[in-house]
């Protein structure tokens, strides 16, 4: 066993980025997410790894930070809820049109408008359909504990640099501020200049090598018919996240005759709801994606021989329930449960709608 | 001799006086006739050459006229949101303090939509150039009006004339900015006559040794003309912006520390 600690959701985003060698975060307070940068900022990386912290005087420009020091290679990430991500929203679209990998982490808060402070998963459209402008997509991750919060930081480092893309590692409230048992990372060491150079050379601007092709971060091309190959070539990149990426975990779906589709902190509540209604003789699993984009549609698929209907289960008014229904195609009944605007479901609630919206049919 | 024999014996190496910087590229430049972009592009292509440090500048463009710039000074450009420069040069100079950072940006992108994104990186003095083009009017969309825009000005989007009670007054950056400890080079320039780009290119000089010092923020203003926006001949450009544009921007270094 590594470093093993109790430690809150948010305060182990900074720990892994430190631990995995993030070279910079660049951040604006917001409720429930702050402690991510006051974590930071107690933690000075500046010291032990040489790691730029910076509060930002706006999201808009800590994302803005983020597309430029993403522009040299670097390893670098933001944090903010809700309201804060739509401010970022702009940034994204040009860190996706520019093909830069960065990581972007969601401490989702109930909404519209400024909403609340309590946890939700409204935002799931916006993470996984677009939010910014453009046909582009997000990696994106969605962590149902703690010791996975650790986890996908460098796991979406990894895959942003693998794609060139960014990176979303979409959570809530509850998991941002509930404390778990958390096995800490070991420490990777940040990148040096040449390792960068033989990772990144090819299109990082971090100065123009004498003798070599200079480079140039941008998402703007005036000739519409580039502009049409190069979407061509984001489409083709997100069907090979789609064939290569799809991160998914079932539970008690070996013999499920009914299924919850839930991701992040729905997921645990129906971990207690399977046992709440295997007690009632019910057999339900879950299927839980931890990659919503790329989502596992074909992971559902193969499910449907098996189970006789389908329970999606969300803190929001159903956005991820149309995933559910376009792989599902009308084969088996797919229904919606959530609670929302910052309201938690409790297990019974969900056992409750599952024998009402599907069991009831 | 024939006229041409004469020519062709002056061209000669050891008769060379002027040459274009090589850190000036050669594609052809989209800018109108008269406007100011060209010569500033030159003459911070020349300072990078001059100070030997092609391979350390990272240039940040702006969206409007200049946000092409980089098809036109060869070194790695990163291009920006609209106003966001700044927020995109801070990173980069934190997160590569040895290299030569600056921001390159016109008045609507630098005064109007990034106006936070400006006075925060200044009021942080982060380490890095910003070349602050205004020629009172956005070029790229077609010449609508901008926060430098002079009262009573018109342009396509205050067609009678800036009205300052309902539209605000022009905004003077550099005197704003002037009053923040962040930076330490205030200064405002112009380029319309050979003596004036001399002047400017000290200051754009400056600018980078500063950043090579660690000094903070270099802030150079050039007021420039905008032949098109404002409908004028280059030459009646030059002096619609001395006898309008001089008296509200008075030319001159603000700041030095």
């Amino acid at each position: 066993m590594g470093d093993v600690r109790l430690m809150k959701g948010n305060e182990v985003i900074a720990e892994a980025a430190i631990r995995c060698g993030c070279d910079g975060y660049f951040g604006y307070p917001i409720t429930p997410q702050s402690e991510i940068m006051e974590t930071l900022m107690i933690r000075k990386p500046a010291e032990e790894t040489g790691m730029v912290v910076l509060q930002a005087e706006s999201e808009v420009a800590a994302i803005n930070m983020v597309y430029g020091g993403a522009s040299c290679g670097k390893k670098v990430m933001t944090s903010s809820s809700s309201p804060g991500i739509s401010l970022k929203a702009e940034g994204i679209t040009y860190l996706a049109g520019a093909e830069l990998p960065a990581l972007i982490v969601n401490i989702v808060r109930g909404g519209p408008g400024l909403g609340t402070i309590q946890p939700a998963q409204s935002d799931y459209f916006q993470a996984v359909k677009g939010g910014g402008h453009g046909d582009y997509k997000l990696i994106v991750l969605a962590p149902a504990s703690v010791q996975e919060m650790n986890d996908f930081v460098d796991l979406g480092f990894e895959l942003s640099f693998k794609y060139l893309n960014p990176a979303m590692i979409l959570s809530d409230g509850v998991i941002g501020q509930m404390m778990e048992k958390v096995e800490l990372s070991d420490y990777k060491p940040r990148w040096t200049d040449e390792e960068i150079e033989k990772i990144s050379g090819s299109w990082a601007t971090n100065g123009k090598k004498a003798g070599s092709e200079r480079n140039i971060s941008t998402s703007l091309d005036l000739d519409s018919a580039k502009q049409e190959v190069f979407n061509h070539k984001l489409q083709a990149k997100y069907r090979a996240m789609e064939e290569n990426d799809v991160r998914f975990e079932k539970i008690a779906c070996d013999d499920a005759e009914y299924l919850f589709v839930a991701y992040g902190s729905s997921a645990r509540i129906c971990q207690k709801s399977i046992e709440l209604a295997r007690e009632k003789g019910i057999k339900v699993g879950l299927l839980r994606p931890i990659t919503l984009f790329p989502y596992p549609t074909k992971q559902i698929q193969e499910m449907l021989g098996q189970v006789k209907g389908i329970l999606s289960v969300e803190m929001s008014a159903g956005q991820m329930v149309e995933d559910v229904r376009l792989a599902v195609e009308g084969k088996v009944p797919v229904e919606h449960f959530g609670r929302y605007g910052g309201i938690i479901p409790t297990p019974e609630e969900v056992v409750e709608a599952l024998e009402e919206k599907i069991l009831g049919k | 001799m024939t006229a041409t024999t004469e020519i062709n014996n002056i061209i000669s190496e050891e008769n060379l006086v002027y040459k274009k910087t090589d850190v000036l590229l050669d594609n052809e430049m989209h800018y109108c006739p008269g406007c100011t972009h060209g010569v500033i592009h030159k003459v911070i292509a020349e300072v990078i050459e001059e100070m030997d440090i092609q391979d350390k500048t990272i240039g940040v463009s702006p969206v409007g006229c200049s946000v092409l710039a980089y098809n036109y000074i060869d070194i790695d450009w990163q291009q920006a949101a609209h106003g966001r420069a700044p927020a995109l040069a801070t990173a980069t100079s934190r997160l590569m303090p040895d290299k030569y950072v600056f921001t390159y940006q016109g008045d609507g992108d630098l005064a109007s939509i990034g106006c936070g994104e400006i006075i925060h990186a200044c009021n942080r003095g982060e380490n890095i150039v910003v070349v602050f083009v205004n020629n009172a009017i956005y070029g790229m969309t077609g010449g609508q009006m901008a926060p430098t825009t002079l009262e009573n000005q018109v342009t396509a989007t205050s067609p009678y004339g800036r009205d300052c009670t309902s539209t605000g007054y022009p905004m003077k950056m550099s005197e704003m900015v002037s009053l923040l400890p962040g930076t330490r080079f205030v200064t405002r320039q112009s380029a319309e006559t050979a003596g004036a780009v001399r002047k400017l290119k000290k200051a754009i000089r400056k600018g980078f040794e500063n950043t090579r010092e660690k000094k903070g923020l270099s802030f150079i203003e050039i007021v420039g003309t905008c032949s098109s926006g404002w409908k004028l001949s280059p030459t009646q450009s030059n002096e619609w912006m001395k006898e309008n544009m001089f008296p509200y921007y008075p030319l001159g270094t603000l700041k030095d520390e």
